[in-house]
């Protein structure tokens, strides 16, 4: 992955280099290797390099042989050995070996289709200058980051917000709505962010500027059979398939001149990939992991047990509940955005540890939840459903004690509890996004924090109103289960797992993350099959496990799923945070941003000082508030100083 | 008791938020004021402060889930142990 921005300037106003150096200057931790600047009349793009491709004569921005067409790209086109050959067949003549060339021939090619062909992870703009047209192209599943906004008649882009900002014509302002809908669904509904003009380009969507226009437009999107469409499946074939995919996917995501290691979770995903890696292909892996002090967080056990089953050479980096405090500011700043939970901040540590260790790319296991429906959210939606049906069922309930096994504190509730905490048989039944709703209804509680006149401005939109108006055609004739995975894919995946908690943290020390199940023809499969092959029952990534046979230790293969958490609240009173922390939430600068109301956040700050903030509730609006004032004071109060 | 019932709550669960109104019958759960670990905090402040257990098989809304029902419960308690 690399960093881009641009600049279009309206017809008669030439591209200043001098600022486009210092968007990009903004974004070096992207591309530390190398950085350069192109203007031409109106256009300006600019590029910092990550080198992991070509690393002789891949540098950007690249232009065709006329000099017509030129091209900033951030990311891999895992494919694009192929698709090269191909172009070579048709008589395109290659002056590297880069990717970025094959993007450029291809569009010479095709046009705004060039993008079908392309298997990998990836956000371009193609300034095409024949036709004065800028054609700007982000991956299927939103991987690689993508923004824009237009200012004094000029379209700005870039891969971060920062970069965005360094144009002093582009205003720096929160857009109430975006908070409004962070605070609902942890993440903002693109095109919009929690900056008041900033657009986020939506995964799987190209834009096209010309003649002072921009269109936007999908050319892939999540789909998922119609439900109860008859089909027979023959679950070995249909695993061994899987698998197959998965190699090919895996082997593809190998393809660097750099070496390649990998994050080590200690659950199922991270371990197939690590051990199809192992197994399938000559490369000596190196692997990667976070641990925590606390039992609670910790999985190193199985970390290491994985790391010795496959022969990986293994290292981690422990975590305090003091070191996620201190990296926490950081992590806001390369987030751009609030967030309702610490768990980005192991993960910017541990890159920074594979940066010292000399890797520059890793594989995870990230998106394998969302395709083959790991996550408890998707159990507890077909608990409610199955409960839902029969009220009165005293049976039923039982289920419910099923859920989130590795948290005690809700595991300590009666049956009783549950029942109403779950909202089983209630009015949610009829909603088209009732697997989502208890969710999105706590998150929505931190609102109440919120100041009066911020509370009256976010009140004009109802977010749920807007996440249903973006619903695809066909998503009613889903099955419930495909729905809640669509909506856990398109909206909480790219926005805050793929960013918040993996590009932004892992780009912060220069490293490229690679996810093998976001390969779309591993999402594409997946969707595709019935749901009973995802959770059978209630055992979850039922196909994937049975993929799975002997490949990874039977003990993590049937290990309960837990998902990837960290310590939230009592990570802010050690040395290095209390300080600033009691400065961010102190009443008179809460007051001076006005997002929230000074009293009662400080009534929470006293509550967590005093350790009894311990419901998800009171944390995530901790952790929420904290993130808001931190990213106000960063990018709007004092965007200029921060380094 | 009902006063220093309703100060906790609105201190601990609504931060001395005026404007999050709540009657003496209304759900506690329902209006999302307390979540799901909320009524650990709850139960633990019954026990500090009127000195009520709340056994395993009390952990019930009918018994905490308003402040009507905290009081009818604790004073019930109390009472067995008097």
């Amino acid at each position: 992955m690399c960093g881009i921005a641009g600049i279009i300037n309206p017809p008669g106003s030439e591209a200043d280099p001098s600022l486009l150096r210092h968007m990009i200057d903004r974004i070096r931790h992207r591309g530390p290797d190398d950085s350069a600047v192109y203007v031409k009349d109106r256009a300006g793009l600019a590029h910092a390099r990550l080198s992991i491709i070509d690393l002789t004569s891949g540098q950007q921005p690249m232009h065709n042989e006329t000099g017509t067409v030129s091209i900033v790209f951030n990311g891999e086109i895992f494919n694009f050995p192929e698709l090269r050959d191909g172009l070579i067949k048709q008589g395109c003549r290659f002056r590297t070996r880069s990717d970025t060339e094959v993007i450029l021939r291809l569009y010479e090619l095709k046009g705004e289709d060039c993008v079908h062909d392309l298997n990998g992870q990836w956000a371009f703009a193609v300034w095409d200058a024949r036709q004065e047209k800028l054609f700007v192209s982000r991956d299927r599943v939103g991987i690689a980051p993508m923004f824009y906004t237009q200012a004094a008649g000029a379209f700005i882009f870039a891969s971060e917000i920062k970069a965005i900002f360094a144009d002093p014509r582009v205003a720096r302002r929160v857009d109430i709505a975006g908070l409004n809908e962070i605070f609902t669904f942890w993440v903002n509904l693109p095109p919009r962010t929690f900056f008041e003009n900033i657009c986020e380009l939506p995964p799987g969507h190209s834009l096209v500027l010309q003649d002072g226009a921009v269109r936007v437009a999908c050319y892939w999107r999540l789909d998922y059979p119609t439900s109860g469409s008859p089909r027979h499946i023959d679950e070995r074939e249909c695993a061994e398939q899987l698998l197959e995919l998965l190699v090919d996917a895996t082997r593809l995501r190998l393809r660097a001149d750099v070496p390649v290691g990998a994050y080590l979770s200690g659950g199922l995903d991270s371990s197939v990939i690590a051990a199809v890696v192992r197994r399938y292909t000559e490369t000596p892996l190196k692997t990667f992991s976070v641990s925590f002090e606390d039992a609670e967080f910790d999985e190193s056990r199985h970390q290491k047990e994985v790391a010795g089953a496959l022969g990986t050479e293994h290292c981690e980096v422990p975590c305090s509940y003091g070191d996620i405090g201190r990296v926490f500011p950081r992590v806001v700043w390369h987030a751009e955005k609030p967030i309702l939970r610490t768990a980005p901040a192991p993960l910017f540590m541990l890159s920074r540890l594979v940066r010292e260790s000399g890797y520059k790319v890793v594989l995870t296991g990230e998106g394998s939840d969302e395709i083959f429906g790991g996550y408890d959210l998707f159990k507890e939606a077909k608990i409610r459903r199955f409960w839902g049906v029969r009220p009165e069922s005293q049976m039923r309930p039982l289920l419910l004690k099923r859920l989130y096994p590795y948290l005690p504190k809700l595991q300590a509730q009666s049956p009783a509890y549950l029942q109403a905490f779950f909202q089983v048989g209630d009015s949610y039944a009829s909603s088209r996004l009732f697997s989502h709703l208890p969710r999105w209804e706590l998150t929505s509680k931190l609102k109440m924090f919120l100041s009066p006149e911020v509370l009256q401005s976010s009140a004009a939109e109802d977010p749920y109103h807007r996440i249903e108006a973006q619903l695809p055609e066909g998503y009613d004739r889903w099955d419930p289960f495909s729905r809640a995975q669509y909506l856990e894919a398109e909206y909480l995946l790219p926005g805050y797992l793929l960013s918040s908690q993996a590009d932004r943290v892992a780009m912060a020390h220069s490293i490229e993350a690679r996810y093998p199940f976001l390969d779309h023809r591993v999402v594409e499969f997946a969707n595709a099959l019935p749901p009973r092959l995802k959770m059978k029952v209630l055992r979850e990534k039922y196909i994937l496990k049975r993929a799975a046979g002997g490949l990874v230790p039977e003990s993590i293969r049937n290990r309960a799923k837990q998902p990837y958490r960290s310590p939230d609240s009592q990570s802010f009173f050690a040395t290095g945070a209390r300080e600033y922390v009691e400065a961010a939430l102190a009443p008179a600068r809460v007051a001076r941003h006005g997002i929230f109301h000074a009293a009662a956040v400080l009534k929470l700050l006293e509550k967590v000082r005093r350790g009894q903030a311990i419901g998800i509730k009171d944390n995530m609006a901790f952790v929420g508030i904290l993130s808001t004032q931190l990213a106000i004071d960063q990018f709007i109060d004092h965007f200029g100083e921060v380094q | 008791m009902k006063n220093i019932l309703r100060q906790f709550i609105t201190d601990n669960f609504l931060f001395g938020l005026q404007g999050q109104s709540f009657s003496d019958d209304d759900s506690l759960l329902e209006k999302r004021i307390i979540d799901s670990t909320g009524v650990l905090e709850l139960i633990a402040f019954v026990d500090a402060t009127f000195g009520v257990k709340v056994q395993d098989d009390e952990l019930l809304p009918e018994n905490l889930d308003s402040i009507n029902r905290l009081v009818h419960f604790i004073e019930k308690k109390s009472k067995a142990a008097a």
